[in-house]
């Protein structure tokens, strides 16, 4: 009996140690984040740092304004989420309420397959296909563009949009569709008028989900939107908050990197406002 | 009572990994640019075959390479640009150990074949913007860079007085990606090392000269730029560190750096 008792408490405490693993490991990024992203914005100020609309972070007399990659992670965001979500949720619906059960196995199998997909085989794809592609479609000189990473993004934020909807469509008590049908409702009109508003926390949770994952995507954009820091246009070469850090990290020096670390805290910020807005969806789904 | 197993036996695995790492070999740390790579791992494999001590290479950019030299977490740091003086004042000091060309490259499709100086420097600031205007299609110019800080496009920029200039269409993190979208876009021009430069683009004449070793070393192909060996001004480097760094700027390293693509200095 004793011994059980050593060992569970071992167990617990070997798990308590693992958690705040975790918790320090997000406690030392933000602090880090914190420390290291501060003094650029200091030195730039706080609103020639957000609102400069030029980033010349080399140049003799450097500039280092953010607002070119603000807007375009926001458009680009946006756009992926007009693309993404109508296709996505509609596949949820039919894969949770109308498809064969065949059907819906094989093509849950798919859309997981999609979710693991590296996203640097998504940049390389889009850079091999879909940038020649939406050169020769639009007839414009370059086919690196806002579009480009908006179509890239769209897809990679597929699965996570499908699998979360799917998941509150299926939580629907069967009572309720059920009782629609009886009363004479078509399956159509059951699925939108019951179903949906029923789990249309989780569908806004997804959604959510999805503008997490679009916002923080760097590797794959990175291969397809030319990375020139202009302020976004669709067909023009852009530069987003992710691909900012990632593209000039390496080389950097001096201010430069501080400012870097400035706009990874700025995109940091951004995150942890769309985890909350998540966790709002998910709180209110659970009451 | 199975995870608890499990779970020490990952921790077991854990311990033998770290336990591997900290068994040291002899090892040359080396740490910077990205358009060493090749020169520095022939080398470093030579140097091997040689002495049995090892060398490892970073790839992590040129201004990396500085900061870990001065930090001390490498041996040797590798630039592909001179030092800066704000560079010089930590106590750093520069050996060059080769030059490298940097080709003006296009898509094998375009008719182009010379350029000068001046008139790349015009179509990288956008003056000159479409292919006609020297002498080839009639279709836009798009350009193909850099990123800001890479020793490619520092050297790009300095030689052909462009800095922050450049009106880019493009800004690529590395060499590769450069080759593959001018290879893909028939009207891009981009530059990149010659040692890296494929059948898949083409390098034009700069000023009527190839880049070739020849005309790199005699200074006659004037896009060119230093490789460079950093080093602290004041500390000694460990004895395996001095060993390779004496092979590699010795007369010895000539064939294996020139096998790598780009010229020896010495």
């Amino acid at each position: 009996m004793k011994k059980n008792k050593i060992v569970e408490r071992a167990v617990h405490g070997v798990f308590l140690i693992l958690g705040l693993l975790t918790l320090g490991c997000v406690l030392l990024i933000t602090v880090y984040l914190i420390i290291s992203g501060i003094p650029a914005i200091k030195e730039i100020g706080l609103f020639d740092f957000l609102f400069g609309t030029r980033w010349a972070s080399t140049a003799e007399e450097p500039s280092y304004g953010i607002l070119p990659f603000i807007l375009t992670s926001i458009y680009g965001t946006a756009g992926a989420i007009v693309i993404g979500v109508p296709i996505g949720f509609f596949s949820a619906v039919y894969l949770s309420k109308f498809a064969a059960p065949k059907i819906k196995g094989f093509m849950e199998n798919a859309v997981s397959l999609l979710a693991g997909i590296p996203s640097v085989v998504y940049g390389l794809v889009g850079m091999l296909v879909l940038v020649p592609g939406i050169r020769t479609l639009f007839d414009i000189p370059d086919g690196a563009s806002l579009a480009a990473a908006i179509i890239v993004l769209a897809i990679m934020i597929l699965p996570s949009i499908i699998k979360v909807s799917m998941t509150a469509l299926e939580a629907v008590p069967k009572e309720y569709e059920d009782a629609s049908l009886a009363l004479g409702a078509t399956p159509v009109e059951t699925c939108f008028r019951v179903s949906v508003p029923a789990a249309k926390s989780g569908i806004a949770a997804a959604v959510v989900l999805g503008v997490g994952r679009a916002i923080g995507e760097a590797m794959a954009v990175m291969m397809v939107s030319g990375n020139v820091p202009n302020m976004p246009s669709l067909f023009q070469s852009v530069r987003f908050l992710t691909t900012a850090v990632a593209s000039e990290m390496s080389y950097s020096s001096g201010l430069q990197q501080q400012a870097l670390f400035s706009i990874a805290l700025v995109l940091f910020l951004f995150i942890m406002l769309i985890n909350a807005v998540l966790n709002f969806f998910l709180k209110k789904e659970n009451c | 009572m199975k995870k608890t197993i499990s779970i020490l036996i990952s921790a077991l695995i854990m311990c033998t990994s770290f336990a591997g790492c900290s068994a040291k070999k002899e090892t040359v740390t080396t740490d910077g640019s990205t358009s060493m790579e090749k020169v520095i791992g022939v080398l470093g494999e030579t140097f091997e075959a040689d002495t049995g001590i090892t060398v490892t290479y970073n790839p992590t950019g040129s201004g990396s390479g500085i900061k870990a030299v001065a930090a001390g977490t490498c041996d040797i740091g590798l630039s592909s640009r001179m030092l800066k003086d704000e560079e010089k004042s930590q106590g750093l000091s520069e050996t060059i150990l080769a030059y490298d060309g940097i080709a003006i490259i296009v898509n094998p499709e375009n008719p182009v074949d010379d350029l000068d100086v001046e008139t790349i420097a015009k179509i990288y600031t956008g003056e000159i913007a479409n292919w006609s205007e020297v002498g080839g299609n009639d279709s836009e110019i798009v350009l193909i860079g850099r990123e800001a800080g890479s020793g490619t496009r520092d050297g790009f920029e300095s030689i052909t007085g462009t800095e922050d200039k450049c009106a880019y269409r493009q800004e690529l993190t590395s060499t590769g990606d450069v080759i593959t979208t001018v290879s893909q876009n028939p009207d891009a021009i981009g530059y990149a090392s010659v040692a890296s430069v494929k059948d898949t683009v083409r390098a034009v004449k700069v000023g009527g000269v190839a880049a070739t070793e020849a005309t790199i070393k005699d200074g006659s192909y004037v896009i060119q730029r230093p490789f460079v060996l950093v080093t602290k001004t004041d500390t000694k480097l460990s004895g395996s560190a001095q060993k390779f760094f004496d092979y590699i700027t010795s007369e010895k390293a000539r064939d294996s750096i020139s096998s790598a693509g780009v010229v020896a200095a010495n």
